[in-house]
């Protein structure tokens, strides 16, 4: 057994221990903190398979990112959990055999026809370029329009996102221009026809004292 | 042994099983749900890096940079939106979110 | 020599009375405002009608003296594929004489209107009513071809409606002219059918062309079945003759329109509209020749009509339905002469019948005038003192109508009875028997009618309903207001409950002299026109007569030796001797012993029940027929439209839309785990599907 599987074993056996963990934690933040680490194996085993950029991306963006707003969520909202795991262990059974099977006909797919082992390199005298000029090449060349496209993405994402959450202030006075110019009259004011002189009202016999009280 | 594309298949598959099944056992949490999708997501990105190494193409590492990438964003807009219901219902429990029954 | 006659001027024979009709009926009643008044009216539309009159006679002696004779098309109205729909004219002997026959005696019935309907406030419509049947009437003799015929044929069914159903806020006029509509589309149906098998295999609507077909047509057979074409055919036409010539079945409806005023039962139900059946069977003799099967239904019918509905009209007790029924009967000799073959015969006596029945429609109406709208003839008699002239008027067409000799009807009806003798259809034997039997009845009943009116005690102060009919009423508070009526003069004085003493008096002169005028053909027509008509050439080339299979009118010819022979031979004969008798029976039964006839009822009472009821025809029509039809379209309403169309197909198709959506709608929980969970199930599947079953 080589270095590299028995790394292989170690990472594996984290991640799948780790997602478990994810998906039985009592505790949210916990789950999340179990996805930060089965993350950062899997980020491990890509490194095993010499994609290094991808790793790290993983690791920056994914868990730096997302897995960091991921908690600012849980920690933010005040979630009771305990009513939300009403139910769990009553399912688990039928849950652990779905997943048994889909596992099974997976593994049953794979390993019939991917014993592809590791193979020398194609090109015997081509230079090995390193993995994100690699990448950088195949990217910035046939997949130039998909990239754009996903910059695009990220931006509606990002406007998305503010949009929807964005309160408006309570202490603002904004008003729609719109609103301003489309206001009449009539909704301001309302004109009341009425004499110019009225006659005076007797005064009551009673004297100002008692009518005051 | 020598470690073969199959095996990091497997492991892929183990993880997807591991994330549906996540998605049946936390029906009512939203947050766990997400992160369900998130594990689903790690599972292919792993059969794409497998796949790329195992066949000398860059094209399998390329998809899971773009996959990444709307992973992220696709997380972004779902928090938001979890965050505005929380805000409306004071809670992220699926079962009081039944308004569009039919 | 041969002349054509114009166009022209015939176009002015059906036009004139048009251009009467609408000028009377658009601006002279409320619909164009009332413009005109009555006198305008009556004038215009008269002098419409007397215009048709003198060209029709003028017609009638172009074609009687030099021959003249004419069939063009005149308008072409559309031509789709082969078949041409057009008017046209088809003017020979058949037709002259019917156009003299028809003008002469609108124009006696319009000058008689002036009189009889002077108290009515739709005196303006009446005329335009008459003129219009006018126009019909004679578009359907003058055509040459069937549509125009048709057209005139629906055209007069439809002025008949109008006229029966002229005091339309009578709920009995408004039955009967119901009743005349439907029963006569019962007979359009056969007629429709007729013209339409005639095109099928004929190929055209045209007289002409169609007789030129007749051979070959001759030789077909109805496909799908083994009966002749032709048989077919002309049983489909008989049967609309026999809706509306009023032939049993079908003559149900006769009686029921002398709810309409008495002018039209003289013009429409005596003279000239019922007569249409008859001269479309004598117009279509070339067709008819050739089916013996077809001949002897007619004869069968017509006989059948002939006798029973003479017997009807013993029993009859109110004036215009005695004439009706001898109408009816009247009617049925002239069919029974038709299915003999002699369709001359039958033309001369429709010629001879419209003169001596129109007059005595008139003759009854002017009775009604005269004893202030009372219809019953029980509470008549003795009127000849009262009413001179009315009373020889009604004579002499009582003498024509039963065969009196040197009387017009006495050559008609004889020619019948002996052509009938000669006749070798299977039901000629009948048929004989029957116009036998109906010469006594015929005698029996016009004299029983002569005398309850004309003779004996004055009865009309025992009359137990001393009021007069809705029409006169509402006339009668319209007449108080007026000072000087000359026509009514006597009206102050009637039972009304004053206590004065009703006294019947002679109708004026606009009444009286289309009486005289109709009983001078009555007496003459029939002694000069029998030998141009039938042993001469006068329906040369319009009817059409096989001699060799049906020889009867050829051993007539033989058996004639002039009018005046023909009379005095027939006093040795049976016919003459049956009228005799019935004359004489009816004197001693209503004249001399007039208690008898209540104790024969009483002994027959069952029989007498039967004639009351109309055989029960009424009654099956009313109540099996009309019931039938009525449950019938209940049923669909129910069944069919409410239950199927509305409930099952209309109202279902949504109650199923709604119920199959109201199952998928449970699909939307509105639970996103249970829309997680469908999801995660539709990969298990999918994936089993195509890992293990592809």
């Amino acid at each position: 057994m080589s270095v590299t599987s028995g790394l292989f074993y170690v990472f594996s056996a984290v991640l799948l221990f780790a997602s478990f963990r994810v998906i039985t934690a009592r505790n949210p933040v916990y789950a999340v903190l179990y996805l930060v680490l089965a993350f950062f194996q899997a980020a491990m085993v890509w490194m095993l398979l010499k994609a290094e950029f991808l790793s790290i991306a993983l690791v920056l963006v994914y868990v730096g990112a997302v897995m960091v707003l991921f908690l600012f969520v849980v920690m933010m909202l005040d979630i009771n959990t305990e009513a939300l795991r009403h139910g769990f262990w009553k399912h688990f059974p039928l849950a652990a055999l779905l997943g048994v099977v889909i596992a099974l006909e997976m593994a049953a797919v794979l390993m019939g026809g991917f014993r592809v082992v590791d193979v020398p390199l194609a090109a015997e005298g081509a230079v090995q370029l390193p993995n994100t000029q690699e990448l950088g090449k195949v990217l910035f060349t046939q997949y130039v329009y998909p990239l754009e496209v996903a910059a695009a993405i990220l931006l509606v994402a990002m406007i998305a996102a503010i949009a929807l959450t964005l309160r408006a202030r309570k202490d603002s006075k904004y008003v729609s221009p719109g609103d301003q110019v489309r206001v009449r009259a009539r909704d301001r004011m309302r004109v009341v026809k009425m004499d110019a002189t009225q006659a005076a009202v007797e005064p009551s016999s009673q004297p100002a004292g008692e009518v005051k009280a | 042994m020598t470690l073969t594309l199959g095996h990091f298949l497997s492991l892929g598959a183990m993880l997807f099983a591991l994330s549906v099944v996540g998605i049946f056992l936390n029906r009512k949490n939203l947050i766990v749900l997400l992160m369900a999708i998130e594990l689903m997501l790690l599972a292919v990105n792993t059969n794409f890096v497998a796949f790329s190494y195992y066949m000398h193409d860059m094209h399998g590492q390329i998809f899971v940079f773009f996959i990444l990438t709307v992973a992220a964003a696709e997380s972004a807009i779902g928090l938001a939106i979890l965050v505005l219901l929380f805000r409306s219902r004071s809670t992220i429990n699926v079962d009081d979110l039944n308004s569009l029954k039919g | 020599m041969s002349q054509t006659l114009s166009a022209s001027t015939l176009i002015w024979v059906p036009l004139a009375p048009l251009v009467g009709s609408v000028l009377a009926g658009v601006l002279g009643t409320k619909f164009g405002g009332n413009v005109f008044g009555r006198v305008f009216s009556h004038s215009a539309t008269i002098l419409g009608v007397l215009v048709a009159f003198v060209l029709s006679v003028c017609t009638l002696l172009s074609v009687v003296q030099d021959g003249a004779h004419f069939n063009e098309t005149v308008y072409t109205w559309m031509q789709v594929g082969g078949l041409k729909m057009e008017v046209g004219f088809l003017i020979d002997g058949l037709t002259a004489m019917m156009m003299c026959v028809v003008t002469f005696v609108s124009l006696m019935v319009h000058l008689y209107t002036v009189g009889y309907m002077d108290e009515d406030e739709g005196y303006n419509r009446f005329f335009s009513y008459i003129s219009l049947f006018t126009f019909s009437m004679l578009m359907l003799v003058m055509s040459n071809n069937l549509l125009q015929l048709f057209f005139g044929w629906e055209a007069v069914g439809l002025v008949s409606y109008l006229l029966i159903g002229f005091w339309f806020n009578k709920p009995t006029a408004i039955f009967a002219n119901m009743k005349a509509f439907l029963v006569n589309r019962v007979g359009d149906f056969g007629f429709i059918l007729g013209i339409g098998l005639i095109l099928a295999f004929g190929g055209s609507l045209n007289y002409t062309e169609i007789f030129a077909q007749s051979g070959a047509m001759s030789q077909m057979v109805l496909p799908g079945t083994d009966w002749s074409l032709l048989t077919v055919t002309c049983i489909c036409l008989f049967i609309g003759a026999m809706g509306k010539s009023a032939q049993f079945p079908l003559h149900v409806w006769l009686p029921d329109s002398m709810e309409g005023p008495t002018p039209i039962s003289a013009l429409i139900h005596a003279a000239t509209m019922v007569t249409a059946g008859i001269f479309m069977v004598a117009r279509m003799s070339p067709l008819f020749e050739l089916s013996d099967t077809a001949l002897n239904f007619v004869l069968v019918i017509g006989s059948i009509t002939a006798l029973f509905m003479g017997f009807l009209g013993i029993i009859q007790n109110d004036i215009k339905r005695v004439v009706a029924y001898s109408t009816l009967s009247q009617l049925g000799y002239m069919t029974v002469a038709l299915g003999a073959s002699a369709y001359s015969v039958a033309v001369f006596h429709l010629m001879t019948h419209a003169f001596f029945k129109a007059l005595l429609f008139l003759g009854a109406g002017s009775v009604i005038m005269g004893v202030h709208h009372n219809q019953d003839i029980r509470w008549m008699g003795g009127l000849r003192k009262y009413m001179p002239i009315t009373w020889i008027t009604s004579l002499i067409g009582s003498l024509a109508l039963i065969g009196t000799p040197f009387f017009s009807g006495f050559y008609s009806k004889d020619s019948i009875i002996d052509v009938v003798s000669e006749s070798h259809l299977p039901g000629a034997g009948f048929a004989h028997f029957a116009v036998l039997a109906g010469v006594f009845v015929t005698a029996f009943y016009s004299f029983r009618m002569y005398f309850l009116v004309f003779h004996g005690k004055e009865r009309f102060d025992q009359n137990p309903d001393a009021h007069h009919d809705a029409h006169h009423d509402d006339a009668h508070d319209a007449h108080d207001a007026h000072d000087a009526h000359d026509t009514h003069a006597a009206h102050d004085d009637h039972a009304h409950g004053h206590g004065h003493k009703l006294v019947p008096h002679e109708s004026p002169w606009v009444v009286w002299v289309p009486l005289v005028a109709l009983a001078i053909p009555s007496v003459l027509i029939g002694y000069f026109a029998i030998e141009p008509m039938l042993f001469g050439d006068f329906f040369k080339g319009a009817i059409f007569v096989d001699l060799v299979r049906h020889p009867g009118m050829e051993e007539l010819a033989h058996a004639f030796h002039g009018p005046v022979d023909m009379a005095l031979d027939a006093l040795t004969s049976v016919p003459l001797w049956l009228a005799i008798a019935g004359v004489v029976s009816s004197y001693y039964l209503y004249m001399i012993n007039p208690a008898l006839p209540t104790a024969i009822k009483r002994n027959v009472m069952p029989i007498y029940d039967l004639l009351e009821n109309k055989y029960y025809l009424d009654w099956f029509n009313e109540n099996i027929l009309a019931r039938g039809a009525r449950l019938l379209g209940t049923g669909l309403w129910k069944g069919g439209d409410q239950a199927v169309i509305d409930g099952a197909i209309v109202n279902g198709s949504w109650k199923l839309v709604a119920w199959v959506a109201g199952g998928a709608r449970k699909l939307q929980t509105g639970y996103l785990y249970h829309y997680a969970l469908v999801m995660i199930l539709g990969i298990f599947v999918l994936m089993t599907y195509f890992v293990w079953l592809k």
